[in-house]
């Protein structure tokens, strides 16, 4: 018997990242956890892994590949750097808030970084059991994440509602995964399609597990019917665990769905590619008729990202590599503009607060008028407006649907955006506009950029609600709100920078 | 002889699932689930899947119906009857039967018109410790290690959920 050979290159980023949460666990234990250690070291790992996907990326000649379970070509380490962008900013963030909720910061950053470890590995992911495993590795870690304000209820109503619900979906996808096996013998990728190229000899088992995967995957992106978790865990979950969990997930099961349904399932495209253009369809008009009445801010943001992963859908119907190449560039805006957004609103918070209401915003481009102009720009973003990354990202995911004959979706991705300018807009023009409410004064006072780890604040004197003023804004948290809005700008002004690069990377699938 | 036995145990799983569903003891349910389990453990030893049978009666007919066993035991064997055999239940009854009929007949058609003809493919050795244990340590060794990885999530999260939350 011979041992394999095995080229552990292909998982670097993957392995950079799990040594590094498991740094994070031990020096947690020895140091008495000094909080910047911590972060710092996850900072490190994640912008190595990052640089060690874009080092793999350029090398020449044919992907390497680890056996035949993953393959370190462009399209994955592009995912890669995708969810890196989340998961930096989803630290930064963490750095001031995570304190102040819970005494277990290496725990949270451990369980941070492994779940981008499973994240990773999706979208290298050859094999369905590989798909499988990193699905459950970054879904458990995301379920103990979104509970981690012990002291708050909802975190935990969030937390629990997440896990059996994921549960039920991980049910769902292994079901399809195994039915799909017994239609074609095999649960490698490539191999599937090879035994699908001449037909399927079990056509009713093979529909029925695309039908399960699609399940299990619309469940992870938050595709609407699969979706009613998300308004309730977004907003129960701690602010900085939602900005990482609505960019980086989405990234990860984008990568791993369309690599399953472009790679494997081509053959099967004229069944699949319209039942996931119903759903996106829905899924858009859905989330936005649903953020429309919102008053709460990170609610709002929950619906929203129902609707844009509506829109990334619609890039995998076109089913072309200009779809996947859109979804890819799509996602990165995404992670840069999202996640910015839920900074802001990690600002705005004030301890032991379940949801920022929308009222908040009055007058806040007088007080914090940084914040204001960061905000906007990721509402303009998220809207689509030019020229900010939003805009390139629908304009590229349109035109591939449009380019493979999907005219009357991109008709309905339209009238959607129009739909949510309403909202988006709303929060800018309250920014800027609205009177500022009685709580102005207080904020104003606490609002100047503060200490790096602001503790609980004090109660203020006598804000409407009686909770405590929001912490002053922190050096880690601007600085993630700065990255993200620069990201934003930069991706939308200069999107030929990455658009050919894309093109190329996303060759490997088919 | 293998099809007698597998008609005798077939009816054995059936009736074990039944006496699940039916019973209104919760302890009886587990045990009957009990039986299911170790009979679909003969099934995989039937089917040269021996080290599948033996996980099936560790893990599920062991470990886990003991786990249920315990639960039931803790929240009280009786379990609130009336919350179970209520008329507010009947709509969710008649769905449930006719979606598990709907069910049962396609799998029925599936079969009979060979839609549902699994793939037939030559099975590489047997099911022995051996053969998975072989496979395990080369093909399949990067699922082998991240369900290592998913194991440290687990203890992870075990350890920050069971810790008591202290406010500051």
């Amino acid at each position: 018997m011979t041992l394999p050979t095995l080229d552990l290159v292909v998982l670097l980023p993957q392995l950079i990242v799990l040594t590094a949460a498991l740094l994070v666990l031990v020096v947690d234990g020895l140091s008495g956890a000094r909080s910047w250690l911590l972060a710092g070291i996850s900072l490190v790992a994640l912008l190595a892994a990052g640089a060690a996907a874009i080092w793999l990326s350029l090398q020449p000649g044919e992907p390497r590949r680890l056996q035949a379970m993953a393959v370190a070509d462009g399209f994955a380490l592009l995912f890669d750097v995708v969810i890196v962008v989340a998961a930096v900013l989803g630290v930064l963030l963490a750095y001031q808030s995570i304190p102040r909720i819970s005494q277990q910061v290496g725990s949270y950053y451990a369980l941070l970084l492994l779940a981008v470890v499973g994240m990773m590995t999706m979208g290298a992911a050859l094999d369905l059991i590989v798909v499988f495993l990193a699905l459950e590795i970054l879904s458990l870690a995301l379920y103990i994440l979104a509970g981690f304000n012990r002291s708050e209820p909802r975190s935990a109503e969030a937390s629990l509602k997440y896990f059996l619900l994921g549960a039920f979906a991980s049910a769902f996808f292994l079901y399809g995964a195994a039915l799909v096996y017994g239609a074609t013998a095999s649960l490698n990728l490539e191999a599937i399609a090879a035994a699908l190229a001449g037909g399927s000899r079990s056509p009713a088992m093979l529909y029925l597990g695309i039908a399960l995967l699609i399940v299990g995957f619309g469940f992870k992106v938050a595709l609407v019917p699969f979706h009613m978790w998300t308004p309730d865990v977004y907003p129960g979950a701690p602010t900085p665990v939602t900005a990482f969990m609505s960019a980086a997930t989405k990234a990860a099961a984008f990568a791993a769905f369309l690599r399953l349904f472009l790679t494997a399932l081509p053959t099967a495209q004229p069944t699949w590619s319209w039942a996931l253009a119903v759903l996106a369809a829905v899924t858009m008009t859905l989330g936005n008729v649903a953020a429309l009445r919102q008053r709460e801010l990170k609610r709002m943001l929950a619906y929203s990202s129902i609707a844009h992963a509506g829109y990334a859908a619609v890039g995998l119907v076109a089913g072309t590599a200009q779809g996947a190449g859109a979804v890819l560039f799509y996602l990165l805006a995404y992670a840069f503009m999202n996640v910015g957004a839920f900074g802001v609103v990690a600002a705005l918070e004030r301890a032991g607060e379940y949801d920022v209401a929308r009222g908040r915003l009055a007058g806040l481009s007088e007080r914090q008028p940084a914040l204001a102009a960061a905000m906007a720009i990721f509402m303009f973003s998220l809207t689509g407006i030019p020229p900010f990354a939003g805009f390139f990202g629908k304009l590229y995911v349109f035109g591939a649907a449009v380019a493979a004959g999907w005219g009357w979706l991109v008709v309905i991705g339209v009238i959607n955006s129009v739909i949510s300018a309403y909202y988006y807009l709303q929060v800018t023009v309250e920014m800027y506009f609205a009177a500022p409410a009685a709580e102005a004064p207080a904020a104003a006072a606490a609002g100047k950029k503060g200490r790096a780890v602001a503790k609980a604040a004090a109660p203020s004197p006598a804000p409407e609600e009686g909770k405590a003023a929001p912490a002053p804004l922190s050096r880690a948290t601007a600085a993630a709100v700065l990255a993200a809005a620069l990201g934003t700008v930069l991706i939308g002004v200069l999107p030929a920078l990455l658009t050919g690069w894309i093109a190329q990377a996303v060759q490997g699938i088919f | 002889m293998q099809l007698v036995l597998f008609f005798v145990l077939a009816l054995l799983a059936v009736a074990g699932a039944v006496g699940v569903v039916l019973s209104k003891n919760a302890v009886y349910s587990a045990l009957a689930l009990l039986l299911n389990f170790a009979v679909l453990a003969v099934f995989y030893i039937m089917l040269n899947a021996q080290f599948l049978g033996v996980v099936q009666v560790i893990v599920y007919a062991g470990a886990i119906v003991v786990l249920f066993l315990f639960v039931i035991m803790l929240i009280g064997g009786q379990l609130a009857p009336d919350a179970l055999t209520a008329g507010s239940r009947r709509p969710a009854r008649v769905v449930a039967l006719i979606a598990g009929l709907v069910a049962l007949a396609g799998l029925a058609y599936g079969l009979v018109s060979g839609a549902l003809a699994p793939q037939t493919g030559q099975v590489q050795g047997s099911g022995s410790v051996q053969a998975i244990g072989r496979v395990l340590f080369t093909d399949y060794l990067l699922p082998f290690e991240l369900a290592s990885v998913l194991l440290l999530v687990a203890m992870i999260g075990a350890v920050v959920l069971a810790r008591k939350p202290t406010k500051s």
